[in-house]
């Protein structure tokens, strides 16, 4: 097993960057596709002969049984291929007690008469066109008998438990420091239940050739879903071939699957011909997951000078009745501030609401929108400011554990920020600036999210044209991963990156665990380059024992690799010529990544830190951003464009936090309330003015091979917050219940 | 969607006609809405007019110093029209503080008026609405219902009207046209287009089955400053929380009730003298909350005065 020190010192040519393909800010390799429409999402892969068409129908109460089916209208409709409920539905795997991220196992479909929650698939009609399965579906009769429903998360808070293998993290004596600290602040933040609202809904087109099921879908993880779906479908896992190859957005709401791939793989088998099935809009609000609501407690203790003495995050959440998912907002406090005295914990609620689960950046998107407020109530009653509180507080090792950091530089990130932003123009004073109807504040947050490695395969292949290929069991989310590794595999063969393939999102090819945690680039990233490495090495065997080869006779350790050219100093040939006279069938190397034995040595993050222009109208509660500039440090950065897109895409999910994202649950039916776009509000063009993301110049050479870290959660993490505080400045109300709508800022300003 | 017949009208009689004659019949114009309502199964007709194409999409002066609109002009053309934006510009503010692009390029002016509400209740069918099934009652009543009407509500309907475009039509004296299957053709209020809930939600305006709005017709421009004012979630393409058109002494309120709602005791109150924020709370003493929306009352007392000075031509 590899260690961190291997890895600081061993260069590598993506350390080396020679012909300059890390960093650059490449185009994307499958934009022209998906620009053009022509890259085929899962719906719209064609399959080998004409299919079938599936409509799911959903449950219209929160708790309780199907009482009656009666499916006879529909399935004389005309078209009408199968009606299938829980009671004729085919057998499948059993549910396992509870689920996990990366275990896989059986999802069984309309599993029985009971419903979990509101918009539960129910029951499915597949015909030979869409619209008649639509047409036969709103002639199925489903009734249902209700039972008592609790449905409201605070109307529940006495239910809160701890969650099952978690207890509180307690350093020092908390509650004695608080009590003692001289300046204190302690309140709630409340975040409301969201919506992933990925454009793309989760759909499935599916087929059987004899016993070979081959499904095309929309999912972030390809192995564990194909080995899930074996199971639920009850068949081995080498009879599925899973791919998706583009997915139109997955934030972890697509780390699973849901019943479009479960029924649509079963109906194919049952009709003899292919499948599709896609959720609604209105399904993907209810039927996939959420990231449930929180209430944060924060407490801080400082002295009179601003250092912290005492610092806890208390988070209640909920989740789903049979689900143990715990939003675990209050984890990221753990690494990012100093103070002696520490308290940490979660407590869970049991709903009977949707499944709860993973949302970008699960914990810090929530828990950094109130830690990162109460610093800025800090520094306001300390009279500092609250760039300098933070700095004061900058812990020289990660301060619950003790460990080193691998690499940290928050205040960086902080002092640059400020002067590129212009931070000292800030009035501290709240409510000073205005310019005609608006009131302008300044405000800021840090930023920091977690840095994860884990195991992964890939495969190079280099053609008789000198064409690498790079395979691997990897999905691109929207984030970028083709080209990243196409970027990988172009730096470490020495070929011009017009001449790398790049096959990812299929379950045939070596595994990786695919994109989530922000851990797809240094993962799938790290197998890449080692598989690379392999094949630099097979190449190299081959061309030093070929008579032919200008290279004969090595020394191999000496061979170049740079504009598809292999070269001993001045002897040279061109990679593809020694390819086809040696492999005229091509060559292939495998490579993988494990984590570092010692990588549990140390603490390792991303981070940032986010300044906000905003404008409140005072008259009407109205809050628009009119400025953002994220400075963030996560290691080596591979492509310029892809990640600045990522990092400003979280930001501006942050500015979505802050002031318009959220979904209500109806006290009496317990449903979400908002179910479409129209509806559940994420930021437009307009609602984002200037935004920008600088990244610093930064290697983390314990976290990987490569020094990357990832970025696609870091943008998120004390976005949000960052806006708050602005508000805060220009108006001087505060609003702990997020989103900040312009209903309870006016009720803010009022109560001033 | 379940299965329709679809035609094509080829004139403004054919289309009534069909109307008439068919049952369960709508138009279509600009689609926007109504395929959204067709999709989710609110609105199933079984047969569509398309009058998507009938030649009313002009813009014209009229003899009484004013304009008239065509009922197919898109919401974007109205906008942009040089006369709109230049004599009537609460319009044109109006019409763009709606929607988005798109949705203006499609959108047309008979259309946008006849547009249903934004209830949620309503667009969820596995929930009561006596607006889409008469009868099976209110899910909004008790619900999250914080964008419901603050004036003229029952207890059988608490939806708003979404139109921005209607809300500066009522401030402008507009009248709207109309060809009936029988081939009447009448001319009324913009304002009384829309009705109240009452008993009877499901039926939303004073039109008679079959009826064709074919224009609006805007007066001469009452004297004094226009302005539209819209308070939202965010930026833009997002249904209002509570708006205002302001013209001349002309005040409409939007997203507070059923219709469009003029606000005369306010615009009385500002005739005689008194200051707008007197005005408006004159107006808001007959507003009625349920809780959730209560803070459209406050968010309109707040606006309209700061509209008025706008209006005015004050720099807020
Ligand atoms: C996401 C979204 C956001 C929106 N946001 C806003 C907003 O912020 N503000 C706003 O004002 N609007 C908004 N709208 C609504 C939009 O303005 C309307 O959908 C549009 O104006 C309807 O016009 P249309 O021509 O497409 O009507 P259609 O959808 O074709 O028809 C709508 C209704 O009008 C009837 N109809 C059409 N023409 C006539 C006629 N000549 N005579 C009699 N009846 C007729 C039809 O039978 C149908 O019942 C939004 C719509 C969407 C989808
Ligand atoms: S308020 Fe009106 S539209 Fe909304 S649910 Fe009630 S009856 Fe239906």
């Amino acid at each position: 097993m590899s260690s961190v020190s291997d890895w600081e010192a061993t260069s590598n040519p993506v350390k080396e960057n020679r012909a300059g393909n890390i960093g650059k800010a490449v185009d994307r390799y499958e934009g022209p596709l998906k620009v053009t429409g022509t890259a085929p999402y899962a719906y719209e892969v064609e399959p080998p002969s004409p299919p079938a068409y599936g409509v799911l129908l959903s449950a219209s109460i929160a708790h309780g049984r199907i009482s009656n089916v009666d499916t006879a209208a529909a399935e004389a409709s005309p078209g009408v291929h199968l009606v299938w409920t829980y009671k004729n539905v085919p057998a499948q795997g059993p549910r396992p007690a509870r689920y996990d991220f990366f275990t896989p196992s059986p999802r069984p479909a309309l599993e029985s008469e009971r419903v979990h929650f509101f918009g539960q698939q129910v029951a499915i009609v597949v015909a030979d066109t869409l619209e008649n399965a639509q047409a036969a579906a709103a002639l199925v009769k489903l009734s249902f008998e209700t039972e008592p429903q609790s449905v409201i998360f605070h109307d529940h808070f006495d239910e809160a438990v701890q969650p099952p293998g978690e207890s509180d993290t307690e350093i020092g004596d908390f509650e004695a420091a608080f009590a003692a600290a001289p300046v204190k602040i302690d309140d709630n933040w409340r975040t409301p239940l969201q919506n992933h609202c990925q454009m793309e809904p989760c759909a499935t087109t599916a087929w059987w050739e004899g016993e070979q099921l081959t499904v095309h879908t929309s999912v972030q993880m390809v192995r564990f879903a194909q080995s899930s779906l074996a199971e639920t479908l009850m068949i081995p896992h080498k009879s599925v071939r899973l791919l998706t190859r583009y997915v139109g957005g997955g934030f972890g709401g697509k780390g699973s699957f849901y019943e479009d791939l479960v029924l649509a793989s079963l109906a194919a088998r049952e009709l003899g011909r292919p499948v599709k099935v896609a959720f609604s809009r209105q399904q993907m609000m209810h039927g996939t997951v959420h990231r449930p609501a929180t209430e944060v407690r924060v407490r801080l203790g400082a002295t009179a000078e601003g250092k912290l003495t005492a610092m806890s995050l208390m988070t209640t959440t909920h989740c789903d009745r049979r689900g143990n998912f715990t939003e675990h907002a209050s984890n990221f406090a753990r690494s990012l501030y100093a103070a002696p005295n520490r308290l940490t914990g979660h407590q869970l609620v049991r709903l009977d609401l949707p499944v709860a689960s993973a949302m970008r950046a699960p914990g810090e998107a929530s828990g950094t929108l109130s830690l990162e407020v109460a610093m800025d109530e800090l520094a306001e009653k300390l009279g500092m400011d609250p760039v300098e509180l933070r700095i004061l507080n900058e812990p020289p090792t990660d301060p619950e554990t003790g460990k080193p950091f691998s690499i940290r530089q928050l205040v960086r990130c902080m002092r640059e920020g400020a002067q590129l932003f212009g931070w000292d123009r800030r009035n501290p004073k709240p409510g000073q600036v205005r310019q005609g109807r608006w009131l302008i504040g300044f405000g800021m947050a840090a930023a920091i999210r977690g840095n994860f490695l884990l195991p992964a395969k890939c495969s190079f292949t280099v053609d008789a044209e000198g064409v690498i290929t790079v395979k691997q069991g990897m999905t691109d989310i929207g984030t970028g991963t083709y080209t990243v590794l196409a970027q990988i595999a172009a730096e470490t063969l020495g070929v011009p990156l017009g001449d790398v393939r790049v096959e990812i999102g299929d379950s045939e090819l070596p595994p990786a665990p695919g994109s989530g945690g922000q851990f797809g680039a240094a993962t799938a990233g790290s197998a890449a380059l080692d598989a690379g490495m392999n094949l630099r090495k097979a190449i190299a065997e081959i061309a030093v024992a070929d008579l032919a080869s200008p290279l004969f006779g090595g020394p191999s350790e000496d061979i170049t690799f740079q504009d598809g050219v292999i070269a001993i100093s001045n002897r040279s040939e061109r990679l593809s010529d020694l390819i086809r006279r040696n492999r005229p069938e091509g060559l292939t190397a495998e490579g993988e990544i494990r984590p570092a034995a010692d990588a549990g040595k140390w603490s390792s993050h991303t981070y940032g830190a986010h300044y906000v222009e905003v404008a409140v109208d005072t008259v009407t509660g109205e809050v628009r951003t009119r400025r953002m500039l994220g400075v963030f440090a996560a290691g080596r950065i591979l492509n310029w464009k892809t990640a600045r897109s990522q990092l400003t895409g979280g930001m501006i999910w942050g500015v979505g936090s802050a002031l318009t994202e959220g979904n209500s649950v109806d006290p009496h039916y317990g449903s979400l309330i908002n179910q479409d776009l129209a509806g559940y509000l994420v930021p437009v063009q307009a609602d984002i003015g200037e935004i920008e993301a600088i990244m610093l110049d930064e290697v983390d050479d314990k976290a990987n091979p490569m020094g990357i870290k990832g970025v696609g959660e870091l943008g998120i993490s004390g976005a949000g917050a960052a806006v708050a505080n602005a508000i805060y400045n220009a108006c001087g109300a505060r609003v702990r219940d997020y989103p900040i709508t312009p209903d309870k800022l006016l009720a803010a300003l009022e109560a001033l | 969607m379940r299965p329709f017949t679809f035609e094509r009208a080829t004139s403004t009689q054919a289309a009534v006609k069909s109307a008439a004659e068919i049952p369960n019949s709508k138009f279509i114009a600009g689609g926007t809405n109504l395929l959204d309502l067709m999709k989710l199964e609110i609105e199933h007709p079984a047969h569509l007019i398309d009058v998507g194409r009938l030649p009313l999409a002009g813009i014209e002066d009229t003899s009484e110093g004013g304009l008239r609109i065509g009922a197919m002009a898109t919401n974007s053309h109205v906008a942009a029209h040089a006369q709109v934006r230049s004599r009537y510009p609460v319009l044109t503010q109006a019409i763009v503080a709606g929607g988005s692009g798109q949705l203006r390029n499609k959108a047309t002016t008979g259309g946008n008026l006849m547009q249903r509400t934004r209830c949620v209740y309503f667009y969820d069918s596995t929930k009561p609405c006596n607006k889409r099934q008469p009868g099976s009652g209110c899910g909004a009543l008790e619900g999250l219902n914080r964008n419901s009407a603050i004036f003229g509500a029952s207890h059988a309907c608490i939806a708003t009207h979404p139109s921005d475009m209607a809300i500066a039509l009522a401030a402008l004296d507009a009248k709207v046209e109309t060809l009936s299957p029988s081939g009447q053709v009448r001319s009324f209020a913009a304002t009384e287009l829309h009705r109240l809930p009452g008993e009877t939600p499901d039926i939303e305006t004073h039109l008679i089955p079959g009826e064709l709005i074919t224009a609006v017709v805007l007066p001469p421009p009452p004297k004094g400053g226009q302005v539209y004012r819209k308070v939202r979630d965010r930026a833009s393409y997002a249904a209002g929380l509570a708006s205002v058109a302001i013209a001349g002494g002309n005040v409409a309120l939007g997203c507070v009730a059923h219709k469009p709602w003029r606000a005369e005791k306010a615009e009385a109150a500002l005739a005689s003298g008194s200051s707008s924020a007197e005005a408006i709370a004159a107006e808001l003493s007959e507003a009625s909350n349920n809780g959730r929306n209560r803070f459209k009352i406050d968010l309109i007392a707040r606006l309209v005065p700061v509209a008025i000075a706008q209006a005015n031509g004050s720099q807020i």
